[in-house]
């Protein structure tokens, strides 16, 4: 049986995927992307390959993508995260969606038709409101472990606007209500909540919703709270945060070794 | 894998002759401005030049050095000390590297010219409004700085049919800008003159617009990256015979590649419209990206800019009126998303790249749905990518240039 690879190397985080012939991920891993994305990239194929127990990992079509795309020697070829997220999904989905991804420095709209194409997209701008990165910044201001978010957020009692643009506006609004009393929970769920809205200003959402990515991965509740928000269901694939890898093997595996082979 | 593809652009030979000529323009420009009895006017780019240069004026064109501010990527160092003195770094970055330029006495004109050591010194600095009202208030700062008289013309905007009404205000204003110059000049205003130099910039216009429909042909012999360079001439020197003389020798070399099939980009697969100002710090880098994408980028509403189909030597007033005002930046919605449509037909475009310029608003043409309504009227999908056109702060070249690829990706899937 023959293997296929795809390595996404994000802003944060590093994620290898092999799947066989039957597209079945049989191997994975997420490192993080460091200073050095060559290093990164290889850390996490060779513990994905590890993970399978692939005795001959030179044999495995890889395809890169992510900001580091470009890093990755050994890659037969690239495609964007926005062309191998929308595979990804649609390989669990197949049908007409409006896909979100929520990444650590970006988020993206993908628009896809019933026949699996890519009709438009859209990314934040520079601005990392409504990104992972947002999120780290807020724990970091209120002194929480990151993985915490997730439990904070679904123990909220109230809803607090959280109306400010940028990071650093919310920064000071966040420091207006520590200063109220306003509970920590609630301060959490305040800032899910703008990350959603962040979200629904990209783009409208239309067809069905899928949502992927580490900031979901990690953060299931805002899935839920997005539910209510737009009163529909959301998909959300088996790993959230290897869709784009994931589409990456895909790629590998349609023999077509990505964009640039 | 592991690096991006290199890619080689096809070097266009008249070039050097545009080099030569926008030298010897800049050299005459800094000897009027050393030599009392010649007059040295600041003009707007689409502003009244041919009258200037009809009074005998030398005419320099402000928005044409913030261009060489941007491409040299000087804006960036320079664009602060103008924030420092109360210009916000979100209005035009033109206008903000340009007077940064003066305040800390770097051009570039004195890096590419030998002995050139600063921007020509106005006699009267004179504005079009049809772009933007940012240009006023640029002019008007160095008309403080150097004690010289600032007057000019306020187009009407987002208007929709160019009407009687509106034109005879526009020639009536023209008509009043007269009396300051001659006074400035020493000269008394000549129609007959005018009329030479309206001639002259008559078939600059109808040449240049020649050049850019080259580009209807498959492949496309030139690039917007390159066209806005070209444009030059038709920006600082139409009015004269030089300007037409440079665009016969390069409509020559674009003709004959059309004819030996030989285009900007090796096996052209995808042809894009650029909507929108230039990155100018980023304009080799886009252009060889597009290039190993293998996509060319061959239309624009910038470089039409410079088309002016109205000039009539027989009626200059009117017909100068008419010309700077049917530009596409001065028109309502309607008309731009009539005029983009009928490029993408022409020249057989896949795609549209909207560029939004974080401090260009007035040609930025994303942010009131438009690519959107294309998108849907002309089935042709469209990619915005925010940048500017001289702040390289405001530019993320790696998002900019994943959007650029997914682009190319959705395009080639299609």
């Amino acid at each position: 049986m023959d293997y296929y690879a795809g390595i996404d190397i994000g802003a944060s985080t590093t994620k290898a995927v092999i799947i066989d012939d039957n597209r079945e991920i049989i191997g994975h891993a997420v490192v993080d992307s460091g200073a050095d994305f060559e290093k990164a990239g290889k850390q996490a194929f060779d513990s994905a390959c590890e993970m399978c127990h692939c005795d001959n990992p030179d044999e495995i079509i890889v395809t890169s993508t992510g900001y580091g795309r470009n890093n990755v020697p050994f890659a037969k070829g690239t495609m964007t995260e926005i062309s191998c997220h929308a595979t990804g999904s649609y390989h669990y989905f197949p049908f007409t969606q409006t896909l979100i991804d929520i990444g650590g420095q970006d988020s993206k709209t993908i628009k896809i038709n019933e026949s699996g194409k890519r009709t438009n997209f859209k990314m934040n701008r520079k601005c990392a409101a409504g990104t992972g990165a947002f999120l780290e910044e807020i724990a970091i201001r209120l002194k929480i472990p990151l993985e915490q978010l997730n439990e904070l957020a679904e123990k909220a009692e109230k809803t607090i606007p959280i109306g400010s643009y940028c990071t650093v506006f919310t920064g000071t609004e966040i420091l207006a209500r520590i200063r109220e009393g306003v509970a920590v929970a609630d301060i959490v769920k305040g800032i899910f909540i703008s990350v959603i809205k962040r979200v629904l200003e990209m783009d409208t959402m239309d067809g069905n919703i899928v949502m992927s990515g580490g900031v979901i991965a990690h953060n299931p509740y805002l899935v839920k709270m997005f539910e209510e928000r737009i009163g529909q269901k959301v998909y959300v694939p088996p790993h959230p945060q290897l869709t784009g890898a994931f589409g990456a093997a895909l790629y590998s595996i349609n023999g077509k070794g990505g964009f640039n082979a | 894998m592991g690096e991006e593809k290199k890619a080689v652009i096809k070097k266009i030979q008249a070039t050097g002759q545009m080099k030569k000529i926008m030298a010897d323009y800049f050299y005459d420009l800094d000897n009027a401005a050393k030599d009392d009895s010649q007059k040295v006017a600041w003009c707007t780019s689409v502003g009244p030049a041919e009258l200037l240069l009809s009074m005998g004026f030398k005419v320099y064109y402000p928005e044409n050095h913030g261009a060489m501010l941007g491409a040299t990527r000087m804006a960036s160092n320079l664009i602060p000390a103008a924030n420092a003195i109360g210009y916000s770094p979100d209005i035009c970055s033109y206008l903000t590297s340009d007077i940064g330029s003066y305040l800390k006495k770097q051009t570039p004109l004195s890096m590419a010219y030998k002995g050139i050591e600063g921007v020509p010194k106005p006699d009267v600095l004179v504005f079009n409004t049809n772009q933007c009202r940012d240009v006023q208030d640029w002019l008007s700062w160095y008309s403080r700085e150097f004690n010289a008289p600032i007057i000019g013309i306020s187009t009407f905007c987002n208007i929709g049919d160019v009407t009687d009404g509106v034109l005879s205000g526009i020639v009536h204003q023209i008509k009043e800008l007269i009396p300051i110059l001659e006074k400035v000049s020493g000269n008394k205003f000549d129609i007959d003159k005018f009329r030479e130099v309206m001639a002259r910039s008559k078939r600059c216009s109808e040449l240049w617009k020649k050049v850019l429909e080259t580009n209807t042909a498959s492949p496309a012999p030139m690039s917007f990256f390159d066209a806005t360079i070209h444009m030059g001439p038709a920006v600082v020197l139409r009015g004269s015979d030089t300007a037409n003389d440079y665009y016969e020798l390069l409509l020559k070399e674009l003709e004959e590649r059309v004819a030996n099939k030989t285009g900007a980009v090796e096996d052209e697969k995808f042809r894009l419209y650029w909507e929108g100002m230039p990155i100018w710090g980023k304009l080799r880098n886009l252009s060889e990206f597009f290039i190993s994408l293998n996509t060319a980028v061959i239309a624009s509403t910038y470089c039409n800019s410079w088309i002016f189909n109205a000039f009539d030597p027989d009626d200059p007033f009117l017909s100068m009126a008419r010309a700077y005002t049917e530009i596409f930046i001065v028109r309502d919605e309607n008309y731009k998303e009539k005029y983009i449509e009928d490029i993408v037909d022409r020249f057989k475009l896949d795609g549209i790249v909207f560029h939004d310029s974080k401090t260009c608003p007035n040609n930025s043409n994303n942010r009131y749905g438009m690519p959107e309504r294309l998108a849907k009227k002309l089935s042709v999908p469209t990619l915005t990518i925010n940048g500017d056109l001289n702040d390289l702060r405001c530019y993320s070249e790696e998002q900019a240039k994943t959007n650029i690829e997914a682009f190319i990706e959705q395009l080639d899937s299609k």
